[in-house]
């Protein structure tokens, strides 16, 4: 079945249940279709949406209409089999009120909480009425998102912490409760953990993130083209290339834009080079988090020389700001095709004999095996995606199932794992650096020539865009507005994190507390990318 | 084990001397760390990581000082995990206003005589982010600061030379 096929047969479903769904030619949205639904069926929609089997992506919404007739607009994004769907909707600003989809999709109950801090829209049938993005920086009357809310705000002299947060408790005797943050003891990003235990057992975890709220979203506004590729590379700038890429192929998208091959080539090289430092770096950190110094020290040794290569080929650790509209920033010379080829058969070699010692130690068989357990039916209820969904039976790649170029011409393997586990999750990423190696072999063999840039034009007023990448933590996907003059009117960035924070919840439970670190690290969702 | 020994032993010692990397003034600075870390504090430097609202880009090249490359730990400089223990506050930004107390309290948790650096652009400026309902941009905002270093991210050897004349500074 096509990804077209699919959409046809779920709208006759919604047909069939008595829901009017009106599909409507967007562009910018390709590959995904745009379905417009009317309010008061939201909630049936999601409904329907899961028994097809669908997963909820993400949910972003923005206020439109001329002054008198404002209205807000609330999109979801789903997907099956590599088919992408947005659905929308549109509540008047005055009583912004919409049914949840986190009855279905349990996945959706941060997203939704955020756009209600957001944007003020009320999920009238939400289980979950605290407070998510916002902390105490603006008041609970403001939002953010909305048009007439300064972007500098109008914050208190000093803004208090924010201690009022209503966490669950565990009741009974021997429960104790650890709070953990937002100033960690590593050198990490800051959030809150608060564990209930008894004894070394974790009863249960909830997280409370926020605190590295920067307010993407809303400074995003009024940027042009270049503005809005450099602040998505700083959305979580450990993915860097990704999100930037997601960005500018949203905006691409919405200008008509042709990108030249050679730099879709080169992107698709940065980004697997991104992938395979981000994983080379945490099985190492993971290693360091079951007090094995050798395996943190080598693989720490081994990201240092992979990134080296990156500045002298790209100019940057990290490649930051080398992918913008139109293509990317600078040409690759033709002496790192080679350097970089024999590069990857190194690192190949280097790690399989790395491995070869740490799988032959019981210590750390012991740490990690059986050890954060997420369940495949736990992911799926959560749409986890990149290797922690890969590890627990989520069989998602967007290079393979909803491949943008250069992936369409390209064999990507993708690892599958069922156990959910700490070992299933680092051998998800071992196996990812090895499918990298082979893809950035394939990408430097066949590196078309020619030109790495188009010229930008701007879109026109209202043009809208869609980027979804394989970022290295997973599924990124980037919504982008055009307003007036090519400036930025939305800009909405969903991080994979937002699938995998509340899987850490679940997965830490009847751990024993020492073993947090190792779990964490092995998720390692992004605090930036998610607090937006 | 023999394995991993022998591995170690084929690897060596790959930790650069600071004289070949970039700049010879390193050296200059390396010896001035070395004297000053001796004289102001007792032959080693306390140094308390606060990530104030970071993209975490330079929280990983914070985590790179760590490596065999850099080993700043040769300099007397240690990484650790509480205010109370610290001589040096490395902060990275924008300071987010959800974090903004936390810091405040970060600061004064730490035992004067304490040094603050802002990392990163937008710990010296707001960068990218600047300052916002959200953000207050620069951390020099929100707590006195003695030393910048700029970058995005500063390399490990830009925060190893920043981390230097910060020293150098308060020895002067």
């Amino acid at each position: 079945m096509t990804p077209r096929d699919q959409l046809a047969a779920f709208l006759v479903r919604l047909a069939d249940a008595g829901l009017q769904a009106e599909a409507q030619a967007s562009p910018g949205l390709a590959p995904a279709q745009l379905i417009l639904v009317r309010p008061e069926d939201w909630g049936r929609l999601g409904v329907e949406a899961r028994a097809w089997g669908c997963r909820w992506v993400a949910g972003w919404g923005e206020e439109l209409g001329a002054e008198g007739s404002e209205s807000i607009r609330i999109n979801a994004c789903f997907e099956k089999a590599g088919a992408y769907l947005v659905a929308r909707t549109a509540v008047p600003r005055a009583t912004p009120v919409l049914a949840s989809h986190t009855v279905s999709y349990p996945g959706a109950d941060r997203p939704e909480r955020h756009m209600r801090d957001m944007l003020g829209v009320v999920f009238s049938d939400h289980p979950d009425a605290r407070r998510w993005t916002r902390h105490q920086a603006w008041k609970d009357s403001e939002f953010p998102l909305r048009r007439d809310f300064p972007a500098a705000g109008r914050p208190p002299a000093e803004t208090p912490a924010d201690h009022q947060y209503g966490f669950l408790l565990a009741q009974g005797s021997g429960v104790y409760e650890i709070p953990v943050g937002p100033v960690h003891a590593g050198i990490i990003e800051p959030g809150h953990f608060r564990f209930q235990a008894v004894g070394e057992t974790v009863l249960k975890l909830e997280e409370r993130l926020g605190y590295t709220h920067k307010g993407v979203e809303k400074i995003a506004e009024g940027r042009d083209a270049a503005g809005l590729a450099r602040l998505a590379g700083r959305v979580s700038g450990d993915s860097t290339v990704a999100h930037a890429w997601a960005a500018c192929m949203a905006m691409e998208r919405a200008a008509g834009l042709e990108v030249p091959p050679r730099a879709l080539w080169l992107r698709a090289l940065m980004c697997e080079r991104e992938r395979v430092a981000n994983h080379v770096g945490d099985v190492g950190a993971m290693l360091n988090d079951i007090a094995f110094a050798f395996g943190f020290y080598q693989f720490a040794r081994l990201r240092e020389e992979w990134q080296r290569i990156s500045r002298e080929a790209f100019g940057h650790r990290f490649m930051m700001d080398c992918v913008v509209p139109g293509g990317v920033a600078a040409d690759l010379d033709q002496r790192f095709i080679a350097a970089m080829r024999d590069e990857a058969g190194v690192l190949r070699k280097q790690i399989a004999r790395l491995m070869a010692i740490i799988n032959d130690l019981p210590s750390v068989a012991d740490r990690v095996r059986g050890a954060g357990v997420l369940t495949p039916e736990y992911a799926k209820a959560l749409g986890c995606v990149g290797y922690v969904g890969r590890a627990s039976g989520m069989d998602l790649d967007v290079r393979r199932d909803a491949p943008y170029p250069p992936y369409g011409q390209m064999k990507v393997k993708v690892p599958l794992h069922h156990y959910g586990d700490v070992n299933a999750r680092a051998r998800t990423r071992l196996e990812e650096i090895a499918a990298s190696f082979d893809l950035i072999e394939a990408l430097l063999a066949a590196l078309p020539a020619g030109p790495v840039r188009s010229g930008w034009t701007h879109p026109a007023d209202g043009a809208e865009g869609l980027g979804l990448v394989e970022g290295w933590r997973g599924e990124i996907l980037s919504f982008v507005r055009f307003g007036a003059d090519g400036r930025i009117a939305r800009f909405f960035p969903r991080d994979p994190s937002w699938t995998t924070w509340p899987a850490l919840e679940l997965l830490i439970h009847d751990n024993i507390v020492p073993d947090f670190p190792v779990c964490n690290k092995s998720v390692n969702g992004s605090y930036s990318g998610s607090d937006l | 084990m023999l394995r991993i020994l022998g591995k170690i032993q084929r690897i060596g010692i790959v930790t650069e001397p600071l004289p070949k990397i970039d700049e010879p003034a390193l050296s200059e600075i390396g010896e001035q760390l070395k004297a000053g870390i001796g004289e102001q504090f007792g032959g080693s430097l306390a140094i308390r990581e606060v990530d104030a609202g970071s993209c975490n880009g330079c929280e990983l090249e914070i985590h790179a000082l760590n490596n065999p490359y850099y080993g700043i730990e040769r300099y007397g400089v240690h990484f650790v995990a509480s205010p109370r223990h610290a001589d040096l506050l490395l902060v990275t930004g924008p300071v987010s206003r959800h974090m903004e107390a936390a810091l405040r309290r970060t600061y004064a948790a730490t035992p004067e005589p304490r040094l603050v650096i802002a990392v990163g652009e937008c710990g010296a400026n707001g960068g990218e982010f600047g300052a916002s309902y959200a953000s207050c941009g620069a951390v020099a905002n929100v707590i006195p600061v003695d030393a910048v270093i700029r970058g995005c991210p500063p390399t490990p050897l830009a925060l190893m030379r920043g981390i230097l004349e910060a020293i150098g500074k308060r020895s002067r």
